[in-house]
């Protein structure tokens, strides 16, 4: 399955002719363990009010989320491919006004984690079993507002709330040691009052773990912060920060999806 | 005659009434709450109030969150720390996807006084206008904003609402019912029109009452909703009065006077004065001082209206 939402990202960037595909490989293992094994949602019903919520926080990964919920059933598979295109359901970043299944419009960086604190204090008052969870990416922390929400989250004691961070190590200028230091980045978010969980986020076994154990801590929210290459699985985008936010052209394409056939 | 009364206050009050009437409202502050009289519902309502500390842009998306959960947020604290200091958030957390989050600021304009620039909001009116689908509402006093506070929590969609910090002389009665997107004929008058906003709405009074003794006769209309603003009566007063004159403690660009500048443009191009702030940051003093030397008392949307009305006769 992996493998088919790798592809899927590579064609609808390759045919759209932008995006980012960097930072939506990266992240494959960890939203698809989060659809297929974790979720408790219903493609039929996007509104069900227990749904556990999942927020995108890195907005610009929408190319992967899109290519799950579509592998969910939330929208024909076909449709991947109007991506950016106009009058489509599927905008450049996520758009919760456009797409089934979308909890909330992001592409400005660093408002998720308080528009999920929002979805749990809420959860908690209508005493609701769901619970949020909310990717962040690592470069996407450099804002100021991510720590406000982190202060928040502890304050409000939100064990419902789980933050995951796609540590990849790169945004647009670079690694992010270059270009805004982040580290000790674990010990931040202890600092900030979070239990903390490291995983590699391309090993199912280690994020169905990491997942199961966030249930069971209490009276805290707890970070997995995700070790993630970007643009994992395609030789000649790992790593390279040029497929941050640009598409591969039509060769590129078909080299990417060669490497990723079954 | 009725005391003056508090606008902040009436909002705390009537925030308890529509917490007992509605278990989905629900209040978050930023470390305001004193001041922005929020505290009344915290006391009621601990477990509904979300006290975000000084952090206004995570206050918001918070809210958004909220809203997007079927709950009814207002969110509060100074009208120069919402828009202002968080408009990216309001833009995509609420704006863009249309939650039902309730902005509701205090201390807005000049009239906040002697904290001085940093603290006076002379831009938040154009900034709330700029976002699609907002409603933005700036009550002339406190039986005012609690009807705009009412109305916002039974009213799906975004609201900006723009209150201020001192007391206001009360200028409709417990009767009063507020609409929404409809201006309110304030005082008759055939010669000019003054179109006002907030705390000028009482000087705009002031002002005819002055200008009648004069014998210029002059229409007074309260404009309290600024977006969606009532073009027909814009049109209405360009049609009957031919001179128009609008006050607001806010910037020229942006406010009251430019959308009403932007409807006359389109439909009955009259002469038209703006009383506003002239492009300019002002300063600390008395909120008297403030209005006299920025330009804002009655006594200036008088000239304004005697120029509007010369320009009228001389077009």
């Amino acid at each position: 399955m992996a493998r088919r939402i790798r592809r899927h990202i590579i064609s609808m960037t390759g045919r759209a002719g932008s995006g980012h595909p960097g930072g939506s490989l990266s992240a494959v293992e960890i939203v698809s363990t989060l659809y297929f094994r974790v979720l408790k949602h219903d493609p039929q019903h996007p509104d069900w009010p227990e749904r556990d919520r999942f927020v995108l926080s890195k907005g610009h990964s929408a190319p992967l989320l899109y290519a799950v919920l579509a592998e969910c059933g939330y929208f024909p598979i076909d449709e991947l491919a109007s991506l950016r295109q106009i009058n489509s359901r599927l905008q450049g970043h996520a758009d919760r006004t456009c797409t089934a299944g979308v909890e909330m419009s992001s592409g400005a960086l660093g408002q998720g984690l308080s528009f999920s604190i929002g979805i749990a204090l809420a959860g908690r008052l209508d005493e609701q079993p769901y619970r949020v969870y909310t990717l962040l990416g690592d470069g996407e922390c450099d804002e100021g507002q991510v720590w406000e929400a982190a202060m928040a989250a502890a304050h409000f004691k939100l064990d419902n709330l789980v933050a995951i961070v796609d540590r990849n190590g790169q945004q647009i200028g670079g690694w992010t040691c270059d270009v805004m230091e982040l580290e000790p980045f674990t010990d931040k978010w202890q600092a900030f009052g979070w239990h903390t969980i490291e995983v590699d986020g391309h090993d199912f076994t280690q994020l169905i773990d990491a997942f199961e154990k966030v249930k069971t801590i209490k009276g805290q929210p707890t970070a997995i912060i995700a070790h993630t290459v970007k643009g994992k699985g395609v030789s000649f985008m790992e790593n390279n920060p040029d497929f941050h936010g640009k598409a591969p052209d039509a060769e590129q394409v078909e080299l990417a999806l060669k490497e990723l056939a079954d | 005659m009725t005391p003056d009364a508090s606008q902040r206050e009436a909002y705390g009050q009537t925030l308890v009434e529509l917490g007992k009437e509605n278990r989905d409202i629900v209040v978050l502050d930023a470390d305001l709450r004193p001041s922005t009289m929020t505290s009344f519902f915290a006391k009621e309502f601990p477990e509904r109030t979300f006290d975000c500390g000084i952090a206004e842009q995570n206050m918001v998306s918070i809210a958004a969150g909220l809203a997007a959960s079927g709950k009814i947020p207002f969110a509060s604290t100074f009208a120069v720390f919402a828009p202002g200091r968080c408009f990216d958030q309001i833009r995509m957390s609420i704006a863009q996807p249309h939650l039902n989050v309730k902005l509701v600021t205090t201390h807005s304009g000049l009239t906040v006084g002697e904290d001085g620039t940093s603290h006076q909001s002379l831009e938040d009116l154009a900034l709330a206008c700029s976002l699609p689908g907002f409603t933005v509402i700036a009550p002339a006093d406190a039986i005012e904003a609690t009807q705009a506070v009412r109305t916002a929590a039974a009213t799906n969609g975004p609201f900006y609402i723009r209150l201020c910090r001192p007391k206001l002389p009360v200028l409709h009665d417990e009767n009063y019912r507020f609409e929404l997107g409809k201006a309110e004929v304030m005082r008759q008058g055939t010669q000019a029109t003054i179109m006002a906003i907030g705390t000028r709405v009482v000087a705009a009074l002031e002002a005819a009452e002055n200008l009648g003794r004069d014998g210029i006769d002059c229409r007074v209309l309260n404009m309290s909703t600024l977006k969606p603003i009532d073009e027909a009566a814009i049109i209405k007063a360009a049609n009957d009065t031919g001179a128009i004159v609008t006050a607001e403690e806010h910037m020229e660009h942006g406010g009251l006077g430019s959308i009403v500048a932007r409807v006359l443009a389109r439909n009955r191009p009259v002469p038209l004065e703006f009383v506003a702030i002239k492009d300019t940051y002002a300063e600390s003093g008395s909120p008297a001082d403030l209005l006299k030397k920025y330009g804002l008392t009655a006594g200036d949307i008088e000239r304004a209206v005697r120029s509007v009305i010369s320009r009228k006769k001389a077009g």
